[in-house]
């Protein structure tokens, strides 16, 4: 019969079979390490065949930076409700749809553009929370149902365009937008002083000739980037931080072991398919705004784009892993790519095979730290 | 004898045309390791599911220190003072120990109007607890899926001690170990049962039982067979009552005055 083995298992000697991790090496392993090295990555390689081409003055870091910041707008979202375990593939369906909400409201409509802006959030924030309710309820893979939507969405954005005003591109926001009290939020620029001042000390272009000679090349940091900056800070600290971001790591690495202990798991996954609604808007609106126009085919295959950085940002397409930060580093990548190939004047179809090399290897690289750190075999 | 934390008197659970549980009855003491083994399929898992507030019973009282307990779900349960560590369920393995023990009931410091995931305290009272189970960790934000099998039981025990358990369930808690680790998760129920702590212990190693149970309950066909204390059954006969079927008869003797 065996008895209790009472004595105390050595509990100060360390297990000889684990070798001592160096600082340098802990401090290398991380989830973004992949995101991380395909930044410098692609860094270093526009950095050698388009410097000269105006990649890196003033003016085309804004360009590219407003790409990339586009990307980690949907990225923050997409990257939470990852790791709460689940997908919304409906997040460019959104985009159109939104988009179309506020130009028809505030054009054809005629309400205040604030008003519209309000009721695309709203409307856009409760499709989400639908589309989180469904999953739960009908307990189908999140894959299928947001996907039902992206048809749903889409085919509904269209038809509504068509029917109040028998065009897919509905015009004319800038104008029912100036001197609006937020749609500055997401359409203006701010810091224009610093910019005027950088271009006084030559660190900024300016324009040489035309009506606007003296000024300088960029106005302002553009809403857009402000709003990428905010949620990528919000969802970092929302996931590592809080309570409510071991409830979404809980939720998306063992929904039942957490139910069982208390989290309320249903609650954490239909907020986070709200919360990516609610990042799809942002997109939507800050486009709108930007263009001055609003068109039924926008966001086409943005879902992927989005959940494509998030991948390249480490985190796991099971969900219960992943980090914002490597998410806004795959989006960075993703910006700096696409836009990086046109200023390099390369045939732009090499973007896809380009994307397509980082994404495989930035992937590879992140299963093996994943597996160094979560002990996986 | 003291009245027991949990008494469950004549526990049925159908569902629908199959009767799970046919009439269990069961107590646990503080302080006592108390082992329910059965074979597959016997009803344990319907069993320890019905006290940890999963399955309500479709007859049969709940008693909790006294007073009769209607569990609507694991959470009232949990209240109450029931903690189970399910075998497979116990932990996440993608998160980091701190974050896995304070799952659910995770600290939270103010910073004006803002609320941040205290980590400070929550790594410090970690390893203080991991330490007295006796596993030292590395570094508390270590992922779960760096520990072995029993070393992730411990945590799930310690986390259930630490949030002030009175029953502690453990579902198998070392079906799926090998022989050392085995040794440490009986020794921590061991530890645990000293501190005052009812043990439910559900096991189908008889060897396992005999290392830690002060009274043993066969479970067969949803039924009890009877309990046994401490001395006064032989492995032998516990294996073999396990077996049930045709020696059932006979076996029923061996019991004497204990049912």
């Amino acid at each position: 019969m065996a008895e209790p083995n009472t004595q105390e298992p050595a509990a100060d000697a360390g297990d000889e079979r684990v070798r001592e991790m160096s600082r340098f090496r802990k401090a290398l392993i991380r989830p973004e390490l992949g995101a991380i090295c395909g930044v410098i990555l692609v860094f270093v390689f526009f950095l050698g065949i388009a410097r000269d081409s105006g990649m890196f003055s003033a003016e085309g870091i804004t360009n590219w930076g407003i790409v990339s910041a586009q990307f980690a707008i949907i990225a923050v979202g997409a990257c939470l409700l990852m790791i709460a375990g689940e997908f919304d593939l409906s997040v460019g369906s959104m985009i159109g749809f939104s988009g179309i909400v506020i130009a028809l409201l505030s054009v054809t409509w005629g309400l205040p553009i604030w008003l519209a802006i309000l009721v695309a959030f709203v409307v856009s924030v409760g499709i989400g929370a639908l589309n989180g309710y469904l999953v739960i309820r009908t307990g189908l893979p999140s894959f299928i149902v947001t996907l039902a939507f992206l048809y749903i969405l889409r085919g509904l954005t269209i038809f509504i365009a068509i029917a109040t005003t028998r065009k897919t591109i509905i015009g004319g926001v800038r104008d029912v937008a100036e001197g609006d009290p937020i749609a500055w939020l997401f359409g203006g620029k701010i810091l224009k002083g610093l910019f005027q001042w950088l271009a006084d000390i030559g660190l900024v272009g300016k324009f040489v000739a035309g009506t606007r000679a003296g000024q300088p090349v960029v106005e302002g940091l553009p809403m857009l980037i402000v709003w990428a900056v905010i949620l990528i800070i919000f969802g970092h600290y929302l996931l590592t931080s809080t309570q409510f971001g071991n409830w979404i790591f809980a939720a998306g690495g063992d929904a039942q072991a957490a139910r069982y202990v208390g989290v309320p798991v249903n609650r954490v996954k239909i907020l986070m398919f709200m919360f990516t609604a609610f990042c799809a808007t942002v997109f939507a609106t800050c486009q709108v705004l930007e263009f001055g126009s609003a068109a039924a085919d926008r966001g086409l295959l943005k879902e992927f784009e989005a959940i494509i950085s998030v991948v390249i940002g480490g985190a796991l397409l099971t969900g219960g892993y992943g980090s914002v930060i490597g998410a806004a580093l795959g989006a960075l990548i993703f910006g700096v790519v696409q836009q990086g190939l046109f200023f390099a004047n390369v045939e732009s179809s090499l973007f896809r095979v380009f994307l397509g090399v980082i994404l495989l290897m930035a992937v590879i690289l992140n299963t093996y730290i994943r597996r160094m750190i979560t002990g996986e075999r | 004898m003291s009245t027991p934390i949990v008494n469950m008197l004549n526990i049925e659970k159908h569902f629908g045309p199959v009767i799970a549980l046919a009439g269990v009855s069961f107590d646990v003491h503080a302080g006592e390791c108390h082992c329910l083994l059965g074979d597959n399929g016997a009803g344990k898992s319907t069993f320890i599911k019905t006290m940890a507030g999963v399955h309500k019973p479709t007859k049969g009282e709940i008693h909790f220190e006294g007073k009769t307990m209607d569990f609507n779900s694991p959470r009232d349960a949990m209240e109450a003072g029931i903690a189970t560590v399910y075998q497979d369920l116990a932990m996440i393995p993608l998160m980091s120990v701190t974050r896995n023990f304070w799952m659910g009931r995770e600290p939270v410091r103010r910073v004006g109007p803002l609320k941040f995931f205290d980590f400070e305290k929550a790594n410090t009272v970690t390893m203080e607890e991991m330490r007295k189970m006796g596993i030292n960790l590395r570094e508390p934000d270590q992922a779960v899926g760096t520990l072995s099998g029993g070393e992730r039981q411990t945590v799930a025990i310690s986390r259930a001690v630490y949030f002030g358990a009175k029953v502690l369930i453990l579902d198998e808690p070392t079906s799926a170990l090998g022989v050392r680790q085995t040794s440490n998760v009986l020794a921590t129920v061991d530890k645990v049962r000293k501190s005052g702590i009812g043990v439910v212990f559900i096991t189908h190693n008889v060897r396992h039982a005999m290392a830690v149970g002060d009274r043993f309950t066969v479970l067969n066909r949803g039924k009890t067979l009877g309990t046994a204390k401490r001395g006064e059954i032989t492995p032998e006969e516990l294996q073999e009552l396990m077996a049930g079927g045709q020696e059932l008869a006979t076996l029923e003797g061996s019991l004497g005055g204990t049912v």
